[in-house]
């Protein structure tokens, strides 16, 4: 507790400490003859004690014409309650009212600290070294191009390339998995890992803003900012619905009175009544609270949501398009086979790889591996990449084409279709076929698993789009237990083909796609939601995707629709639970069935009901 | 230009108020206050001084909300 919340603790206990012993003797539980001044300016002690603060800002409130807040409902309420004669009533509500602000207050920021603990990757400082000798500095401060030294059991403070030292590292804050990652000297880290064992002396490449835990915890951060549709109908939904309670409580008190002007004080103490009820906060407070522990909750597991808008999307996917390549197997090509080589095998593998050095997709570095040797770049030249096709280039003067059949075709070189799975690459060297290179990829070990969890959670049509010929779509299709795939698609056609799929969504049902987030910008932007994968450290990633999965596994697709599905269906019941609450009881008061203890309970109880809700949106463990 | 402040407020409906408020102050171009991080992301007109303004804005939020603080 705060240095506020431990002032009104105070000023809540001595107002009920007054407070019981009066209600005793108002009520005549115990005998005691009192003057009916007496007890209200009695009860008044109490009732100012609780509530002064609430009169001061009612007041204000009107000098600003900002009536209608809840502090002058209570105001009215409470002051109505007490010019009418009920003491009793007048100050247990400001009581009980100041009682839920309390609660409010400590609750949200124990919630606060709960969600923000979940995400603590921000490190607290680094060790700089200056001169031989290490220096506790803010990270903040420590410009690129230091060198610092991270300890066994710290976090690594900022990206940085490893100088000395072998260690392992664990990415778990950052992924949500435990996972070690072997580090030597030249290899890139992370901040936000936490160094196992070895001492590691580290050059920084990046400032602390830059660096990838102050990205993840900024992106988490801002993510509250983008407002979900729930919240901003529940902002505006507030900003009828207490002025429309209030003129309903004035004709509650001014109505019924012309009719029968004998009750008109009962009126009056239903419509004070009424206007307890109809503060907004359990829904103000419970919605915005539920995406927050929600996105804190998926953060915690690798997943991070760039905004509660995406979390609402996210759990109507009935329709997920993803890439192949990256996606759902593994990136890693290798060369397999070279079949009906015109010339000797290393050779082939020598143009080939030469051809492709400008090219960083998996395929080229599969090649580069083959060869065994970096390409000398200075005997290509005139490279130009036919997208969706392959390359042609000039080697030793020589003109190599490496590519599909398409390209083969277009190029008029005839050529051996090979019917192996993979990925085939033709060559034609100086105009003449010699041969092709077979390169596969593996599926990633949770794929299809990965698939039949998406159909579990209720998506109807899952989809594959690659680039690749037929034959390996096909394949890698049947591994996965898809029958619904598009083959040889350029990236262009991978637009189109979201497109269509946007098309065949039903009302209401939105489609997502993933990917790897670094070919496939267009596509991640046109979809509903757009999921990276894989995108540890990749800041390009991050930047196009809505969802971004911190590791590559495939199953953290199904994971994030359904902690999205709960965080929804958690929101819609506070929804409809404190609607449903409030309605009924207004209608009770205003026939006459309710009376003031009935309202504070209905507002105060409900606001703690929903934020105890919106809580279990951070358990998200086990989905 | 945008910046971030850190605030100080004691619920999600004052949290609103703020950043109506601070909206529609002179100088800013847009405001975000997430109540849920306790912080306030203003956008400020180009040309305009982001240490004057924030007065004016922390001015403005007091007369909505007595309580609140922002930490300039």
């Amino acid at each position: 507790m705060n240095r506020k919340q431990k002032t009104l603790l105070l000023r809540i206990v001595a107002a009920a400490v007054f407070f019981v012993p009066l209600y005793l003797i108002s009520e005549q539980f115990v005998s005691a003859q009192m003057p009916p001044a007496a007890l209200f300016a009695l009860f008044l002690l109490p009732y100012l004690l609780a509530g002064y603060d609430v009169l001061r800002k009612a007041l204000l409130g009107i000098r600003n014409r900002r009536v209608f807040d809840e502090n002058f409902l209570m105001t009215v309420a409470t002051l109505g309650a007490i010019v009418l004669g009920e003491y009793a009533e007048g100050a247990a509500v400001m009581i009980l009212y100041q009682v839920g602000e309390l609660f409010q207050s400590y609750a949200v920021g124990k919630s606060r600290r709960n969600i923000t603990a979940l995400m603590d990757i921000r490190p607290d400082y680094a060790n700089l070294e200056v001169g031989g000798a290490l220096r506790r500095t803010d990270p903040d401060e420590i410009p690129p191009g230091s060198v610092i030294v991270v300890q066994p059991g710290e976090k690594v403070p900022l990206d940085g390339v490893v100088l000395d030292g072998h260690s392992s590292l664990n990415t778990s804050a950052l992924t949500g998995e435990s996972a070690l990652r072997d580090v030597a000297p030249g290899d890139e880290i992370l901040s936000g890992c936490v160094n196992m064992h070895g001492v590691l002396k580290v050059r920084t490449t990046k400032e602390f803003d830059e660096s990838t835990a102050s990205k993840v915890l900024d992106l988490v951060e801002n993510a509250v900012a983008r407002k979900a549709k729930s919240e901003t109908f529940i902002a505006k939904f507030a900003r009828y619905y207490t002025p429309f309670v209030c003129y309903a409580a004035l004709a509650l008190a001014v109505v019924p009175p012309l009719f029968s002007p004998a009750a008109w004080g009962t009126w009056i103490f239903r419509a004070c009544t009424f206007l307890v009820i109809s503060c907004p906060c359990a829904l103000v407070i419970s919605i915005p609270l539920s995406f927050f522990a929600g996105i804190g909750g998926a953060s915690h597991r690798g997943i991070l949501v760039k905004g509660a808008n995406y979390l609402e999307t996210l759990a109507d996917v009935r329709v997920i398009a993803f890439d192949k390549t990256g996606t759902m197997t593994k990136g890693s090509f290798n060369v397999t086979g070279v079949h009906y080589p015109s010339m000797d095998e290393s050779a082939l593998l020598e143009y080939a790889a030469h051809a492709e050095c400008a090219s960083s997709h998996p395929v080229s570095r599969s090649l580069q591996t083959a060869y065994g040797k970096a390409p000398d770049r200075n005997r290509v030249d005139n490279v130009r990449e036919h997208p969706g096709e392959g390359v042609t280039a000039n080697v030793d003067g020589v003109e190599i084409a490496v590519g599909n059949e398409k390209l083969m075709q277009r190029l008029g070189v005839p050529f051996r279709p090979c019917h192996h799975p993979g990925t085939i690459l033709h060559m034609g060297v100086g105009g003449a076929y010699a041969g092709h290179i077979v390169v596969s990829d593996e599926l990633k070990d949770h794929a299809p698993e990965a698939v039949r969890q998406l159909r579990r959670a209720g998506v109807e049509k899952i989809v594959m789009l690659t680039g690749d010929a037929e034959a390996v779509a096909e394949r890698v299709a049947a591994e996965l237990g898809l029958t619904d795939y598009r083959a040889g698609l350029l990236p262009a056609d991978k637009v189109r083909c979201a497109e269509e799929l946007l098309q065949t969504c039903k009302p209401g049902q939105k489609f997502a796609f993933v990917g790897d987030g670094i070919n496939d910008a267009p596509v991640l932007a046109r979809a509903d939601v757009g999921i990276a994968m894989g995108a540890l450290g990749s800041d390009a990633a991050i930047e196009a995707a809505d969802v971004v999965l911190m590791d590559d596994d495939p199953l953290k697709i199904a994971t994030a629709i359904r902690i999205a599905r709960k965080c929804l269906r958690i929101v819609r019941e506070n929804i409809v639970f404190s609607l449903a609450v409030k309605a009924t009881c207004l209608l009770l008061v205003a026939v006459g069935l309710g009376n003031m203890w009935l309202a504070i309970a209905a507002d105060v109880g409900v606001m703690v009901l929903a934020v105890l809700n919106a809580m279990r949106c951070l358990a998200v463990e086990k989905l | 230009m945008k910046k971030t402040y850190q605030i100080d407020v004691d619920c999600a409906n004052c949290a609103n108020l703020m950043e109506e408020t601070a909206k529609k102050t002179d100088g800013v171009k847009n405001c975000t206050v997430s109540f849920m991080t306790l912080k306030m992301k203003v956008e400020f007109q180009d040309g305009a001084d982001a240490s004057e303004v924030m007065e004016r804005v922390r001015a403005n939020c007091r007369k909505v909300e007595p309580d609140c603080e922002i930490y300039l």
